[in-house]
């Protein structure tokens, strides 16, 4: 996987043989020589210096934690972000690791249960004493083990668009923020389908009826109308009632945030009762490739999403991406938003970690601002103050074959603004 | 909300809306028929009922994936031959936890109740070890696609017909067998009175293991119906166990009339409140009236007229 190197980050390691026979005589005890060309850049930037905080840090290598479900409900939508996770670590170690330091996954499963969260967290803090952990899906996990983050000074990559109003100085948020997803899809819908009532559906929690809020405000604010806005509980599976609503208010766009396998019940019934989405415009915040999966794309076709990137996306950091992903994970694997955001979390941290000179958490909030990553998948990317990132916006049109043709992009990177004035 | 609408137009929403409401009385009626048998006339409390749901439908992946590879001029009929793969997998399951857990349990209901929960979250890992955890689409034939336009501005989803008639016939089996055939009797004997069934010649450990065997296969022949409608996925059975027992307790636990009755009511009122309300409150007020008959009348809309 050599010939996947990003522009990224310069290689590190390989430095000339004085130092590492040095080394070797330093480390001949220690049975881990099998990392010595990395073990030199090591030696140069001494434990000691990069490491003040007693993190899981030594000359060779350097621990983090992975922090997902793997079982119950959510692991249908975090499988894909483990995965590219491990992909971008194991993309990283092939170039020499982090200041010369192999990285070692510790994972550890959330299980869909938010108090299991907060104690793996916890474990991984106290215990591994990790110097990043990457994970959590839902807004309910990271709410979960924000204060044990933050209680026990560790950082987190967060991959998920999510709803904003939260901003740590121990979280980068690799996703987007509400604003950012919603706002530049609206008013391209608003611009090239003229439309000007709006249908809002989405699942009864936090982040969709945030979302929601945000469009409804900015709907309103130009203007347009909402027609109706409809919650279902998590995991109802019958649409049947709000389709006939739909189908007489007439909205000229549905707008539409309903989560997991609700989805797939909603839109094999929109289907079903004839509602055609090549002539009805629907504009999807919540379904990616991964949802389009299990929708199936035949039933999906000709609806609108509204995301930072697409697996269809074409430059050639992507290209390469989605070439290792398959890879390494099988040709059938389908990458969706939040996975190619979870692959950004192990870059970013990479490269925060080699500005600051340092793995303490501290030093790396701070670096934080401003590294710029030109290797992303979804083409730059830049960290803003607020730890969540600046990324432009695209528009894409669900395909039969479960993949999108990107029909839109905001020419520039949007600013990340998780507290929107005038939108609460 | 009706203001600016010709009385046509009205019209035929209402008349989709009926049909919607018939929709969700045959799900929910599919859904219930095999807890009915298995929790109504056993008294099994089968927490793992939604996994035989899933199991079937998993069966109806397998198969279309299989047919449409290897003999896809048969794809427009595979639906029919799922449903009865469907039938015999989660049966023979069925009839296979009877044989190895359930039989142990059948005086002690409450840890029945635990044994199958604990059986629905093996079942759940099973299902993401085999088939991944992601959802997984199942391809319909275009045929149960789309809808029929009754009128010009009336028109019904065809999966919603088919479901339909599908509970219908699974309804009229069940009665049949129930109450019309030997087999049928037997079970009722057993049920009303165990020991006095076994005096009089009746094998009650095979009629039990049949009996379980019958409701988790029409749990797999449902579950083979619900991926037209919904999502195939491990935990997806989780989202229709707390309907099925809504409606079958409601309906009064041993009476198959009941339950067909409590599933009409609770359909009607909530696909009704969902039209006029929002969704999440319709749920809510759904649950409330349950909840509050159950608490006047406990046991449920029917009961069983039995001397004890």
């Amino acid at each position: 996987m050599s010939s996947d190197k990003f522009d990224a980050g310069k290689p590190v390691g390989g430095l000339p043989s004085p130092l590492r026979r040095k080394l070797l005589l330093g480390m001949a005890a220690l049975p881990a020589v099998g990392l010595l060309p990395r073990g030199a850049l090591a030696q140069a930037l001494p434990t000691d210096a990069v490491n003040t905080t007693k993190l899981a840090v030594t000359d060779s290598t350097v621990k983090v934690g992975i922090l997902h479900s793997t079982t119950g409900t959510m692991a249908i939508s975090e499988t894909g972000s483990v995965q590219a996770e491990k992909l971008a670590i194991a993309q990283i170690n092939e170039m020499g690791g982090v200041l010369g330091r192999k990285i070692e996954v510790i994972q550890e499963d959330g299980a869909s249960d938010w108090p299991t969260f907060a104690e793996k967290a916890r474990k991984l803090l106290v215990e591994d004493k990790v110097a990043a952990v990457f994970g959590c899906w839902t807004s309910a996990s990271r709410k979960a083990v924000l204060p044990v983050f933050e209680q026990y000074n560790g950082m987190l990559y967060y991959p998920t668009f999510y709803e904003g109003l939260e901003q740590s100085k121990n979280v980068i948020y690799t996703g987007q923020e509400a604003t950012q997803q919603i706002l530049a899809g609206l008013d391209w819908v608003t611009k090239e389908k003229g439309a000007k009532s709006f249908f809002l559906i989405g699942s009864d929690y936090i982040w969709p009826r945030t979302s929601n809020k945000i469009a409804r405000k900015h709907i309103e604010m130009k203007g347009q109308k909402v027609v109706g806005e409809e919650y279902f509980p998590l995991g109802h599976t019958q649409f049947n009632s709000v389709i006939n609503k739909i189908k007489l208010t007439k909205p000229d766009v549905i707008y539409a945030s309903v989560v997991g396998g609700s989805n797939v019940a909603f839109y094999k019934q929109m289907k079903a009762a004839g509602i055609d989405l090549n002539k009805q415009v629907l504009m999807t915040i919540s379904v990616t490739e991964d949802e389009m999966l299990g929708i199936g794309g035949e039933n999906i076709a000709g609806a609108y999403a509204c995301m930072k990137y697409f697996q269809s996306l074409q430059n050639p950091n992507n290209e390469k991406f989605v070439a290792a992903f398959k890879k390494m994970w099988g040709a059938n694997s389908v990458i969706g938003d939040v996975t190619q955001a979870g692959y950004l979390g192990p870059w970013l941290w990479k490269l925060t970690v080699e500005k600051a000179q340092s793995f303490d958490i501290d030093k790396i909030a701070v670096a934080s601002e401003g590294i710029e990553f030109t290797g992303a998948p979804e083409g730059y990317v830049r960290v803003h103050g607020n730890h969540h990132l600046w990324s432009k916006t695209r528009v894409g049109r669900a395909r039969p074959d479960g993949q999108f043709d990107v029909v839109y992009e905001t020419a520039d990177l949007i600013e990340p603004n998780p507290f929107p004035k005038g939108y609460q | 909300m009706f203001e600016g609408y010709s009385l046509a137009e009205l019209g035929s929403i209402f008349a989709m809306q009926g049909f919607a409401g018939l929709i969700l009385f045959s799900v929910f009626v599919l859904m219930a028929l095999g807890l009915a048998i298995i929790f109504g006339q056993m008294g099994v409390i089968n927490m793992a009922h939604g996994e035989f749901m899933i199991l079937g439908a998993y069966v109806t992946y397998l198969c279309s994936n299989f047919i449409s590879s290897t003999v896809p001029a048969l794809f427009p009929a595979y639906f029919f031959i799922a449903m009865i793969l469907a039938f015999f997998a989660s049966g023979a399951l069925g009839m296979l936890v009877e044989w190895g857990m359930i039989r142990f349990l059948y005086r002690r209901p409450l840890d029945t109740l635990l044994a199958t929960w604990g059986l629905s979250l093996i079942l759940q890992q099973v299902f993401r070890s085999v088939f991944g955890a992601r959802e997984v689409g199942v391809v319909l034939p275009d045929w149960l696609m789309g809808s029929v336009a009754v009128t010009d501005t009336i028109e019904v989803p065809i999966n919603g017909l088919f479901v339909m008639g599908l509970t219908m016939a699974i309804t009229v089996v069940i009665y049949a067998v129930m109450f019309r055939s030997r087999w049928g009797q037997g079970v009722r004997a057993v049920m009303q009175n165990r020991t006095m069934a076994g005096a009089v010649g009746i094998n009650t450990e095979k009629v039990d293991r049949y009996t379980f065997g019958l409701g988790c296969g029409i749990a797999g022949v449902a579950g083979s119906a619900f991926t037209m409608v919904g999502s195939t996925g491990p935990t997806s059975g989780q989202l229709y166990i707390v309907d099925t027992f809504l409606v079958v307790v409601f309906g009064g636990a041993q009476s198959l009339i009941g339950t067909i009755a409590s599933a009409f009511t609770i359909s009607q009122a909530q696909s009704t409140m969902e039209f006029f309300l929002s969704g999440s409150t319709a749920k809510v007020l759904t649950l409330l009236t349950v909840v509050v008959i159950l608490m006047l009348r406990p046991q449920g809309l029917f009961v069983l007229k039995v001397r004890r």
